[in-house]
């Protein structure tokens, strides 16, 4: 009865969304106001429905109810509850769901707290955020409906892939998808603003909170992806430029870009049909990533769905919507006022460096990603584009980003001075030659390049503190002055800051683990002993254990340096039941420099065993920075100017202001 | 037919090998001389698990890739150079094996597009930058027009009547 009750409210919310799609921007056109407020009560009223769909299909999962096909394909009934509630997006039908739900969830935000909108632009975009809806929702309700039933109904489930039995993965896809699909805003907002040939400083103000916010999310989302595969996978890569990966990266490059841009649109009227442009593209990637991962073009772990029709059906709705905002762009944007002229060196000229490389590194992605499928439907020749292409071509992408970086902030409006921002910048140099000097004499081995990458960090992350000081004039004011003055910085300062020190402290993880990493793989007889930077560590055996579903043999491994104890590490292989699987579970030791990571591989006989063993330097800064990222954007939002709940108090003060309508 | 067949069943051994845990290297493989294993592994980081997804031979546990990696070392203490090796698995699998594919007419798009982007860029900019030569830019000057200078009006109207 629950599942039925799912099944009609998804029903009721394409209909909603139907009408949400058609009447506010017919309002719109003609002028009509009850029209256009017909746009929030349906905003509303589709999310409603959406989570009543969403907690049916999660009560199926949760009470294990396997009439429903889309719970027996992909539960199991002894499954731990936390991966029975993941299991409802661990699959096809239910992720499409989340998907539009998190759609649903953006429009209904614009409804709530969009009130300080112009009335046309808010009827526009949400008629444009319903269309999307629309879309995705005839594509669950035709190809992917996760309410059909069974009959007879099966004893049991088959389960979740255990690899995805994960508490990092298990909210790996809900961020993803915040972050994919909350850049369908930047896209409504985008068309709404084609539609009404009205975009200004005011648009971009509007937009670039929810893309902050996007933005945010797909960090997370990806830095989950990144470290859940850096412990689960079993040999310590955290990122293998994997088609589906590329996919969530796209987006999050291009919308990094559309974050910088939307700033300049926002002081200085400047780059209006660029980031026009950028807001469309950007979500495009969202939906070409989903079509790249839904379809089955390139089947990896990530794609549950192999089926042709599905994939056609997704590949029709990105037609579609990204072929009409770029034909309604190509129309209307020559009609959009140009404005704010500034000299090549100038803060603008920074972010539209910033702009040049991170669109040309998307670019580089996408056709790296595409290249194979493309050539090989062209003449039928296979090649592979891997990881060596990404990293000879994306990388030098990033060195000269990285260098600039910290010159855009302290570069003033229409025209800097470089020669003042060098001036301000001679500490953070001198603290990157300092860097070269000293890693240069503390490690000497590997790459000859890798010194000047750590100094890199550096400069980026001293750089970002640089501007900050040179903002409360520390040094030139007493310090009473300088905490005053600090005080009074906007948010939206700090988070720049902080957000750009996290690029930094990236890079020094990235560069560290990757030209640094010590490796020993041996075969061990209980009782031996090997080192590995400087810990010992002795293989005292395995031992069985038993999981909820699955049993596992453990190994015991324990770590000493220079005779001290330090820990004992528990690597283990498990066999799961349901679906019959083996996984390695890591054994990793959390040290200051970095990670001791131990693998146990195949029995040899006699009790010995294959023991991999590693040492990542540093490698825990690239989730750390990219934690610092997330702060700073949350610093950001956070900011009064940008605050999404800011128009709040607008409304309270709006009927004195503004005469009744 | 065969070939699509077999293709399927590529298809589905990825699916089983990609979604197992990655063991790679084993112990009783890796070469006694670093200087040689080292080679190897150079060697490795470039060449494909030809039935994995995107996976290079050192990350897999497949069968194949466990081939693949003892030949290589097999070449290697025989006395191949690198590029001996490369080629030599190259002539026996075809380019399907290298991560990284070599600059050829086929590929040439995939290597030039990050430098034609590069170069797209640059000109839109030079030629805005050249158009714009004309136009005095001064940072106490008000650069807006009329019409502008309205709708800001309105707008600064709109921003403050509602703060």
């Amino acid at each position: 009865m629950i599942v039925e009750l799912g099944h009609f409210a998804l029903v009721l919310a394409f209909l909603v969304c139907l009408v949400q799609t058609v009447l506010p921007m017919w309002g719109a056109r003609i002028g009509d106001t009850r029209l256009m407020c017909v746009g929030e009560p349906a905003a509303l009223a589709q999310f409603g429905l959406l989570i009543v769909a969403f907690a049916a299909l999660t009560h199926a999962y949760v009470t294990s109810d396997f009439s429903v096909a889309n719970v027996y394909a992909n539960s199991h009934s002894e499954k731990p509850l936390i991966y029975r509630i993941s299991g409802v997006w661990g699959n096809h039908e239910g992720s499409m769901l989340l998907w539009v739900l998190i759609l649903a969830l953006f429009g209904a935000a614009v409804a709530a707290f969009g009130t300080n909108l112009p009335e046309t632009l808010r009827a526009n975009v949400l008629s444009v955020q319903a269309s999307i809806a629309l879309a995705f929702l005839l594509f669950i309700l035709l190809t992917s409906n996760p309410f059909l039933r069974l009959d007879p109904v099966p004893a049991d489930g088959r389960g979740l892939n255990p690899i995805l039995q994960d508490p990092a993965l298990a909210f790996h896809p809900p961020f993803l998808y915040a972050g994919y699909v909350g850049f369908s805003m930047a896209y409504s907002f985008a068309i709404a603003g084609l539609i009404e040939g009205r975009t200004d400083a005011a648009w971009a103000r509007w937009v670039r909170p929810w893309t902050l916010a996007a933005w945010m999310c797909l960090t997370v989302g990806i830095a989950m992806g990144s470290w859940w595969a850096y412990y689960e996978l079993g040999w310590g890569g955290w990122w293998f430029w994997d088609p589906v990966e590329n996919a969530s990266f796209m987006p999050w490059l291009a919308g990094t870009a559309l974050l910088h841009s939307a700033v300049v649109m926002e002081k200085r009227e400047a780059l209006k049909v660029w980031t026009i442009l950028l807001a469309i593209l950007t979500f495009s990637l969202s939906l070409m990533g989903a079509f790249l991962v839904r379809s089955g073009v390139l089947s990896s772990v990530h794609a549950f769905a192999v089926d042709p029709e599905r994939g056609v059906f997704i590949l029709a709705i990105m037609m579609v919507f990204i072929g009409g905002a770029l034909t309604l762009y190509a129309w209307r944007a020559p009609s959009l006022r140009q404005g704010g002229i500034f000299a090549p060196i100038s803060r603008e000229g920074g972010l539209v460096l910033n702009n040049v490389l991170l669109t040309t590194a998307t670019g580089t992605v996408l056709i790296g990603t595409l290249y194979p499928l493309a050539l090989e439907s062209i003449n039928g020749a296979k090649i592979s584009v891997g990881p060596p292409y990404f990293n000879s071509t994306f990388v030098p992408l990033m060195v000269p980003l990285l260098l600039a970086l910290p010159f855009g902030p302290l570069m003033g409006w229409k025209r800097g001075d470089i020669h003042a921002a060098l001036q301000r910048l001679w500490v953070a140099g001198l603290l990157a030659i300092c860097a070269i000097v000293a890693v240069f004499a503390v490690v000497q081995r590997g790459p000859w390049l890798a010194p000047f990458a750590m100094a890199l960090g550096v400069w980026v992350i001293a750089g970002a503190i640089s501007e900050l000081l040179v903002r409360v004039r520390a040094g030139n004011a007493d310090s009473a002055e300088v905490f005053r003055r600090l005080r009074n910085l906007p948010r939206s300062v700090y988070g720049t800051t902080v957000a750009h020190a996290g690029v930094g402290v990236m890079v020094l993880g990235i560069t560290a683990t990757s030209a640094w990493q010590s490796e020993k793989i041996l075969t061990m007889r209980p009782g031996e002993t090997a080192d590995i930077a400087g810990y010992a560590l002795t293989f005292k055996g395995v031992a069985p254990d038993n999981g909820p579903n699955y049993r596992e043999v453990v190994g015991v491994v324990s770590v000493t340096r220079g005779g001290q104890s330090v820990v004992d590490l528990a690597p283990s292989k498990r066999q799961y039941s349901a679906p019959p699987q083996a996984t390695s579970e890591a054994g990793i030791y959390v040290a200051l420099l970095g990670d001791l990571y131990v693998v146990l591989g195949d029995e040899a006989g006699d009790g010995a065993y294959a023991v991999r063993m590693y040492f990542n330097p540093l490698v825990r800064l690239i989730w750390i920075g990219t934690i610092i990222m997330f702060i700073g954007g949350a610093l950001s939002l956070s900011d009064r100017r940008l605050r999404v709940g800011a128009p709040r108090r607008a409304r309270r003060r709006g009927p004195a202001a503004v005469p009744a309508e | 037919m065969i070939e699509k067949s077999a293709r399927a069943i590529l298809v589905v051994l990825s699916l089983i090998v990609a979604s197992a845990a990655a063991y790679a290297v084993q112990p009783n493989e890796v070469l006694p001389d670093p200087a040689l294993e080292a080679r190897a592994r150079g060697l490795s980081a470039n060449l494909r698990c030809l039935v994995c997804q995107n996976q290079s031979i050192d990350d897999s546990d497949a069968p194949l890739a466990r081939d693949l990696r003892l030949l290589v070392r097999e070449r290697l203490v025989a006395g191949d150079s690198d590029a001996e090796v490369t080629r030599f698995l190259v002539a026996r699998y075809g380019e399907f094996v290298l991560l990284r594919p070599p600059l050829g007419w086929h590929t040439l798009m995939l290597w030039l597009t990050p430098v034609l982007l590069l170069m797209l860029a640059a000109g839109g900019i030079g030629w805005r930058l050249v158009k714009a030569r004309g136009q005095h830019i001064a940072p106490a000057q008000s650069p807006l027009t009329a019409d502008e200078q309205a709708r800001l009006a309105s707008l600064m109207k709109d921003t403050t009547s509602r703060n």
